[in-house]
């Protein structure tokens, strides 16, 4: 029972922190322009496979950096040359555009690596076991992906709080006006932090990309999830999106790990209902299975209870 | 002093006859065109893809309840038109089984019904705000269904999905639907009615209220409407005809998957709705029509037709935003002052630049799916064969790009201009 409670936190936290690099920057984009990015997921993508291909030729460490350079890049371009342009038509205008540099991404990952899933490996340096705890082992990739979305956190933090350009982000989230006023280039700053959130989403790409898995699919797998952690710790909120991130990756493992059935716990408690019923579907579902919805009910819930999410100041 | 008084009814009879000619005319001429069309041509695959089209007409208009006329931005819209098609196609088997009597072309109903139950209970929570949040709630409740379609299998069907059969059902008049050609008038049938519906829906003052709501909330709350209730009315009726069209993808393929109320599925009625245009009623209708066409035709080419559909999306969100019928209904004050003789040239010229941009971006694309497939040799493009492991063709194609888009970002502006010139009000 410890090594299940212990091996699923650490889990939770490696999975956790995943969703922290790309939630970060999702949740910056937001407070500053109003628009929830729903291509941010296909940059993760796309740094995942860039990093693929970088990697046959170069290895896995110079794709660690060229990856979120080429992809944060392009983030810029898209700001530039499409968001921009649809900004004025409202922000139902661009949710929808980036709708659509969604779709597109993935059909063109698809044109240009091919539908089944690519052997993206964890490189050899990292391919051993850290430490083992009783009869599991703990993947020394794994304590490096926590490095590193760690090392993420200390920069944002340090570049929001302690910097001049963390200064002016700051006040572009709340006074862009004023900021403008004050002889700064607003739509540059916006410019720069889609392209810095679009490396950090594609950084997360690269590293999760072994793990999770590199396919045409991922963006969607996780850019849902990521969503949900930006809505529960409440749009534009960076600590917001910090515990929710944890929360989500915690709660998601745990309950994977878990395999008991709703009628079982109810026969356990002394209840017992009719498995063989119209609704016995219901009855036999473990937790397991519920894990995928979980992340959605929780939404749905924070949606209708509390729009402005955990941390959050606004609504929508 | 008499005269103009005893002219003045007959005068405005006569207007209020020529706009309900125009009016009553137009339904007419489309039930007439519905009931035509099939005889018109010759092959089964015509026929099933007209059914698709007026499956997808159905969607695509309650689509836009949402979206044009509602202002609300729905990301999990298949959720209504797959639960009602399941729940027709169970109906649909029970019938079979004679457990109970329902008639196959009554059976949309049921689907609509369906779609119209859930709308209700997902529409009283999701419909309070507008905006991200609505469309934030839809994705959710859109991901939510498609998590529980892997832990229902009774109702879902799992992985194979539910299968129907159309002919089991017991007739009613004597109507048989064992051939497409017969379900496409099934279709057409209710494709008129609930196109029919929608429209009157729209003037109804609860469709005028929806409007008022999407551009003012806070006004249409001073003049006394709840803004969640009206919004929740339109909700209710959209999911009501979504369920409708689901039901009659039931009839229509007999088969039903989770994939039909997945994420892929809603996004395609987005586009479908953009594309043809969300601010006129008759845009979804032309953007179903033209997305589902291209579809099928695209689909026998190439394996790459999202991609090209996503471009065509793209584009408009970026350069039409009003959509191909907002387009041409701009166009109507230049046509009524007969002037549409003037922007022939300039159109003709950016259309022709456009194409040779286009042909150069297939003609790139194309190459680079020969290439990732690892195939070598030559392949046909348009009236060329062409070789892409050599560096010419990729060239050629790249000049005509540049080419094309060089040309049109010169006579664009021109165009736009003469567009301007020519609807600007005045003597010819």
């Amino acid at each position: 029972m410890f090594q299940l409670i212990f091996f699923s936190i650490l889990n939770g936290l490696v999975y956790g922190m995943l969703l922290f690099m790309l939630s970060s920057g999702l949740t910056l984009i937001f407070g500053m322009m109003g628009v929830l990015n729903f291509a941010h997921a296909s940059f993760y993508m796309l740094g995942a496979y860039v990093a693929f291909t970088v990697g046959l030729h170069l290895g896995f460490w110079p794709a660690l950096v060229i990856a979120p350079v080429v992809v944060g890049l392009l983030g810029a371009l898209v700001e530039r040359q499409g968001l921009r342009r649809v900004h004025r038509f409202g922000h139902i205008a661009e949710l929808i555009f980036t709708f659509g540099v969604a779709i597109l991404v993935e059909e063109i990952v698809q044109l240009v690596w091919g539908r089944p899933a690519k052997s993206y490996q964890v490189p050899a340096a990292l391919d051993f076991p850290l430490f083992r705890v009783m009869s599991s082992s703990f993947p020394a990739y794994k304590a490096f992906m926590l490095v590193v979305a760690v090392a993420i956190f200390a920069f944002i933090f340090v570049i929001l709080t302690r910097t001049r350009a963390g200064l002016i982000i700051q006040a572009s989230l709340t006074h862009p006006q004023m900021v403008a006023m004050l002889g700064h280039n607003v739509p540059r700053v916006f410019m720069i932090v889609f392209g810095i959130g679009s490396a950090l989403a594609a950084l997360a790409g690269v590293i999760a990309g072994p793990v999770l898995g590199t396919f045409p699919g991922m963006a969607q797998v996780l850019g849902s999830i990521v969503f949900v952690v930006v809505v529960i710790g409440g749009l534009g909120s960076l600590s917001g999106a910090f515990v929710a991130s944890l929360l989500i990756g915690i709660v998601q493992t745990f309950a994977v790990a878990m395999d008991v059935s709703v009628g079982g716990a109810l026969a356990a408690m002394g209840v017992h209902v009719n498995t063989a019923g119209a609704l016995h579907d219901l009855w036999r579902v473990t937790i397991a299975q519920v894990a995928p919805i979980l992340p959605y009910v929780l939404l749905v819930l924070t949606l209708i209870l509390r729009p402005t999410g955990l941390f959050g100041t606004r609504e929508t | 002093m008499s005269t103009p008084v005893a002219t003045r009814p007959f005068a405005v009879a006569g207007v209020a006859r020529a706009a309900r000619v125009r009016r009553y005319g137009l339904w007419l001429a489309a039930a007439v065109v519905l009931l035509l069309l099939p005889q018109s041509v010759r092959t089964g695959t015509a026929i099933a893809v007209m059914n698709q089209m007026g499956i997808a007409v159905i969607f695509a208009l309650s689509f836009n309840m949402l979206l044009g006329q509602g202002g609300m931005l729905s990301f999990g819209h298949a959720v209504y038109f797959g639960l009602g098609g399941f729940i027709a196609a169970h109906v649909l088997n029970m019938a079979g089984r004679g457990a109970i009597y329902l008639p196959v072309p009554l059976l949309p109903l049921v689907g609509g019904l369906g779609g119209l139950a859930f709308a209700a209970l997902f529409g009283s929570f999701s419909t309070r705000r507008a905006g991200t949040v609505f469309s934030m709630i839809s994705l959710g409740v859109a991901e939510l269904m498609a998590a529980s379609s892997l832990i229902f299998d009774k109702f879902f069907g799992g992985e194979e999905g539910i299968t129907t059969n159309r002919s089991k059902a017991p007739l009613l008049l004597g109507l048989e639907f064992t051939r497409d050609r017969q379900v496409y008038y099934l279709i057409a049938f209710w494709l008129f009615v609930a196109t029919l519906a929608m429209y009157a829906f729209s003037r109804t003052p609860v469709g005028r209220m929806a409007n008022a709501v999407r551009d003012n909330p806070e006004r249409a709350e001073f003049v006394g409407y709840s803004q969640h209730r009206v919004r929740f009315v339109s909700f209710c009726a959209a999911g009501f005809f979504a369920g409708i069209a689901g039901g009659l993808f039931a009839v229509n393929y007999e088969i039903l998957t989770a994939e039909n109320m997945g994420l892929n599925a809603s996004g395609a009625v987005l586009l479908m709705a953009y594309i043809g245009g969300i601010g006129a009623f008759v845009g979804p209708i032309v953007g179903a029509v033209v997305f589902t066409f291209l579809q099928s035709m695209l689909s026998d080419y190439t394996g790459m037709w999202l991609l090209y559909l996503g471009i065509l999306f793209l584009a408009t969100v970026l350069f039409v935003p009003m959509g191909l019928a907002g387009l041409l209904m701009l166009h109507a004050p230049v046509w009524r002052a007969r002037r549409v003789g003037r922007l022939l040239g300039p159109y003709v010229l950016t259309g022709a630049l456009g194409f040779v941009a286009a042909v150069g971006i297939i003609g790139l694309l194309e190459m680079v799916h020969f290439v990732a497939a690892d195939r070598t040799g030559t392949r046909r493009l348009f009236w060329l064969v062409v070789a892409p492991r050599t560096l010419m063709p990729w060239l050629g194609f790249a000049a005509l790009v540049v080419a094309g888009a060089v040309g049109v970002r010169w006579t664009g502006p021109r165009a736009v201009a003469a567009f301007a010139e020519a609807s600007r009000p005045g003597r010819p």
